[in-house]
């Protein structure tokens, strides 16, 4: 089965092409039994050249020209012809221009590539769109669409994956777009997979470092992130077959309310190529300190808190989620781990399937997956990447919302909204309903 | 890519327009050493083939054949059009987008604003529209002129609000020469204010630039520097035949160097893509509160290469000095709303890190990098407060004639915009900035 990519605006199109990159690479160094890596994101076009499963939205065209003539310099694959839809005006960082303008206006024209590329996969396992929630492009087209895309495909899988802004970041606006995209995208989506620049620059500047850390470095750990999810695996029913149907997986064991579909991700090992030499990675280790930074809410390697314990199980409510506070403690409502590489069927990791680190009200039998594939990814010999359906992503998001809300507490930039079609009661909406997600997870403590 | 007009009205405006001009064609035939007429070109220049029979634009890609100003040229007097059109940029405009009357508006906003704002009002406008059927995408217009005379400040807002009318979905930028306390024309701050309630109804963003800056700027550049400013800087004016400098031509070079700043990365390439909408996005949290303050950097080593090239950190600070804000005010001692900064040249994104927000790898002509700052900032209350007082002197002495109902709705237009100024910094003041607004609860 197929994934069709939708990729929108600028970030989401310089993330899209980077991941085609890492999948290609990867998915021609070995061929994976079953439903290859390459037929789940590419096809070959009339002459024969692997072209993504993708479309490029953005709008104005510099970008997508530019990733366009990025992936046919590559040599290896390539975009669709026409696989693309742009303007020439972007939507100026505004939400609301970009889902109440340019989304409705273009809506004809999007829907249509998307269909073009849906109808040539034999059979669809799904959508995965890319964007920020940042800008204006990404974030009001991008939630547009996935609001068409569930209209037109109501029995397919839709993964939105997210960047989230710099906390500093370089738009002024960007708490009040993060905040209508994801209030929006929450009763869209199937689960919303969230990658924090802040999170992913450390580990450039940490784990890899890289001096002069540019967009093109950072979207590089975030391709290598997702292709670690996306390429083809083998889960604990498929018996020996690589599974077919990877989004539907993820969401069946990730998301199971549909209050928690927040999902963070992290990679181990990640080092420069420089060190690589010098490093062993043995699964035991490897694990080891997956868990920890896990429990303790590390986004790398680097820098995690081995203080920090899993509490005695479970003891209840108001009591816990204060101890959470306290300790540090990050508890987790899903995990999906995926190991790729040497001698993966020997791997362990109860220490990830522990009931400790769960909500009482799903036993982590159930919270916890693992899937599993022989062949090594990218250049390590052995690697893990772990889905995360936990409390990570609480502290982000409490701080956007937050400084989303001290803004609008003045009304300052409504009017940029409102010009457009945004009303004050529509934010104050979506602040109700992220409010409510921040206290769901909140109470998972 | 998208295209901008610039209307350029009255004496200074055009002034300014002409260093504009010259400076970015400079600057094009630096990066674009191949002749060829691409995108960043286009955004300010159509590529006119005049051998062709209908001479119409040729397309991107071709060879430049004759670069014409996307631009529309207004006075009311002939003279310093006259000169601009038999000077070195006569090529770049032709007659049609030129509209000039004989006698000016001698320094009187109403004679600017209304009498020649009707008569003249429907030509401009078809001017502009003509201008625009040439634009792919037009997406900003870019309004030149000063405050204290008549035409600029008359005419000139009578066009701005006939474009908000006309083309209501493209942004409008303004620049505006505000004159110095000591300015030789007696009625300026009437003219000034009158403009004002115009700016702030129906501007996008105002860039205010004030003479007495520039006027700083420039001594403090040649005291560090002699007498000699460096001839291929970009503060020189640098026609062929090395023609004699006019009074104003290193101030207004400033000034241009703002506008091809600001322009810059919506011109070239960059890591980080800027549009020009963004500017007013993000930069205006309050509808009429659209006035951001620029500042540039480096104007010393823009002067004179024997001073070495300021740090990039020092770049930094210095942005929010002082001494390099084209109006005479002190941001750091006042409240921001908000700033953006677009860096040029060699700059990285973990420089940028550090606060920096937009970025464009063409340097500017000469220099490695450069830094603009555009600051939402309390302070400019502080100017506007100054006019108004100029202005409540000079209405004590008021002549016969005036139209009494005009003068006082500008002056309370301004005086409510000082209110909603002087809100924010009491809300400041008042409330620390770290206190958080309560927010919503949740039931459990
Ligand atoms: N990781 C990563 N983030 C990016 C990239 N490009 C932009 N961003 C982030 O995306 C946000 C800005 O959104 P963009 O994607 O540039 O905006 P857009 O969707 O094109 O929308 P408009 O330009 O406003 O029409 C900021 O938070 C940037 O930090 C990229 O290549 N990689
Ligand atoms: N920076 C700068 N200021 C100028 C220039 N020319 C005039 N000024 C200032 O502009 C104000 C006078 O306005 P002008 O632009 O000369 O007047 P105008 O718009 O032509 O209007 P009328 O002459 O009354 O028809 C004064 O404050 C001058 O100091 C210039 O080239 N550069
Ligand atoms: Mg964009
Ligand atoms: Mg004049």
């Amino acid at each position: 089965m197929s994934i069709v990519t939708v990729q929108l605006g600028q970030c989401g199109n310089q993330v899209g092409q980077e991941l085609f990159d890492v999948i290609c690479e990867d998915g021609q160094k070995e061929v994976y039994q079953g439903g290859s890596g390459t037929e789940r994101f590419f096809h070959h076009n009339t002459t024969g050249e692997l072209t993504a499963r993708a479309v490029l939205i953005d709008m104005e065209p510099k970008v997508i020209n530019h990733s366009m003539s990025k992936a046919a310099k590559s040599g290896k694959w390539r975009y669709g012809e026409t696989s693309h839809f742009s303007q020439k005006q972007g939507s100026g960082n505004n939400w609301a221009n970009g889902y109440c303008v340019h989304g409705p206006r273009h809506r004809e024209a999007m829907e249509d590539v998307v269909r073009r590329e849906v109808e040539r996969c034999d059979r669809l396992a799904g959508v995965v769109t890319m964007m920020s929630v940042a800008g204006g492009t990404g974030s009001g087209v991008g939630t547009y669409v996935t609001q068409c895309l569930r209209e037109a495909y109501p029995h397919s899988f839709i993964l939105n994956h997210l960047t989230w802004p710099y906390s500093t970041g370089e738009v002024i606006v960007q708490n009040y777009n993060s905040v209508l995209t994801l209030s929006h995208l929450y009763g869209l989506s199937d689960a919303v997979l969230v990658h924090e620049n802040d999170a992913v620059h450390a580990v450039c500047a940490r784990l890899l470092n890289i001096k002069h850390i540019s967009f093109g470095d950072v979207n590089g750990v975030i391709a290598h992130q997702l292709a670690g999810i996306l390429q083809p695996a083998l889960t604990p029913d498929s018996y020996g077959v690589y599974s077919r149907n990877p989004l539907g997986e993820l969401v069946s064991s990730l998301v199971c309310h549909p209050e928690y579909k927040l999902l963070s991700v992290c990679s181990i090992p990640q080092v420069a190529s420089s060190s690589m030499a010098y490093s062993v990675f043995s699964w035991p280790g490897l694990l080891k300190h997956l868990r920890q930074m896990l429990i303790s809410n590390a986004r790398m390697e680097e820098g995690i808190d081995w203080q920090v314990r899993a509490p005695p199980v479970q003891c209840g409510g108001a009591e816990s989620a204060r101890s959470f506070r306290a300790t540090g403690f990050n508890r987790s409502l899903a995990n999906l781990l995926i190991l790729r590489g040497k001698e993966v069927f020997s791997a362990e990791a109860d220490g990830l399937q522990e009931a400790a680190l769960y909500t009482s009200w799903l036993p982590s039998r159930e919270a916890f997956s693992v899937w599993k594939s022989p062949v090594s990814f990218n250049k390590y010999e052995r690697s893990a990447t772990l889905v995360s359906n936990s409390q990570t992503l609480l502290e982000p998001l409490d701080n956007m919302v937050r400084k989303a809300w001290n803004m609008f507490a003045s009304r300052a930039y409504i009017h940029q909204y409102t010009k457009f079609g945004i009303s004050e009661e529509d934010f104050l909406d979506s602040f109700t309903s992220l409010e409510q997600v921040i206290s769901s997870y909140t109470q998972l403590g | 890519m998208t295209q901008s007009i610039v209307v350029q009205v009255g004496q200074c405006g055009n002034q300014v327009g002409c260093r504009f001009w010259d400076l970015a064609l400079r600057e094009h035939a630096h990066v674009n050493k191949e002749g060829v007429y691409d995108e960043a070109l286009g955004s300010f220049f159509r590529n006119v083939d005049s051998r062709s029979s209908g001479a119409g634009t040729c397309d991107i890609g071709g060879r430049i054949h004759r670069l014409k100003a996307r631009a529309v040229l207004v006075d009311m007097e002939e003279g310093v059009v006259n000169q601009i059109v038999q000077g070195p940029l006569r090529d770049v405009f032709d007659t049609t987008q030129l509209l000039t009357d004989v006698s000016g508006s001698g320094n009187n906003w109403a004679v600017g604003h209304m009498t020649y704002g009707s008569a003249y009002g429907e030509q401009i406008v078809e001017k502009v529209r003509r201008a625009a059927e040439h634009c792919d995408c037009l997406q900003c217009f870019f309004l030149i002129h000063s405050m204290g005379g008549g035409t600029g400040s008359g005419l000139g807002t009578r066009v701005l609000g006939l474009l908000k009318d006309e083309f209501p979905g493209v942004c409008r930028i303004v620049t505006s020469v505000y004159p110095s306390e000591e300015d030789d024309v007696v009625t300026s701050p009437y003219n000034s204010v009158l403009a004002m309630r115009e700016l702030t109804e129906h501007a996008d963003c105002v860039l205010p630039v004030e003479n007495q800056s520039l006027v700083d700027i420039l001594t403090k550049i040649r005291l560090m520097s002699g007498p000699r400013i460096k001839t291929d800087s970009s503060l020189a004016s640098g026609g062929p035949g090395g023609r004699t400098e006019k009074p104003f031509d290193s101030m207004n070079n400033i000034i241009a160097n703002l506008l091809l700043n600001i322009t810059s990365s919506a011109r070239f390439e960059g890591c980080l893509n800027m549009d020009l909408n963004e500017i007013s996005m993000n930069l205006v949290p309050f509808p009429r509160l659209h006035y951001l303050v620029p500042s540039l950097t480096p104007l010393y080593s823009l002067a004179d290469c024997h001073i070495p090239p300021r740090r990039l950190d020092q770049m930094f600070s210095d942005a929010f000095s002082k001494d390099h804000q084209l109006m005479r005010t002190d941001p750091r001692r006042s409240l921001y709303l908000a700033c953006a900064l677009m860096g040029r040249g060699n700059l990285q994104l973990s420089d940028l890190r550090r606060n920096i927000h937009r970025l464009c790898s063409v340097p500017p002509v000469g220099h490695a990098h450069s830094l603009l700052a555009l600051s939402n900032n309390t302070c400019v209350k502080g100017s506007f407060v100054a006019l108004r007082g100029r202005y409540t002197r000079l209405y004590r002495k008021k002549e016969d004639g005036m139209e009494v109902g005009l003068f006082s709705q500008a002056a309370e237009s301004l005086s409510s915009l000082i209110e909603e100024y002087d809100g924010l910094d009491r809300t400041s003041s008042s409330s620390s900035p770290s206190l958080d607004a309560p927010r919503l609860k949740m039931a459990a």
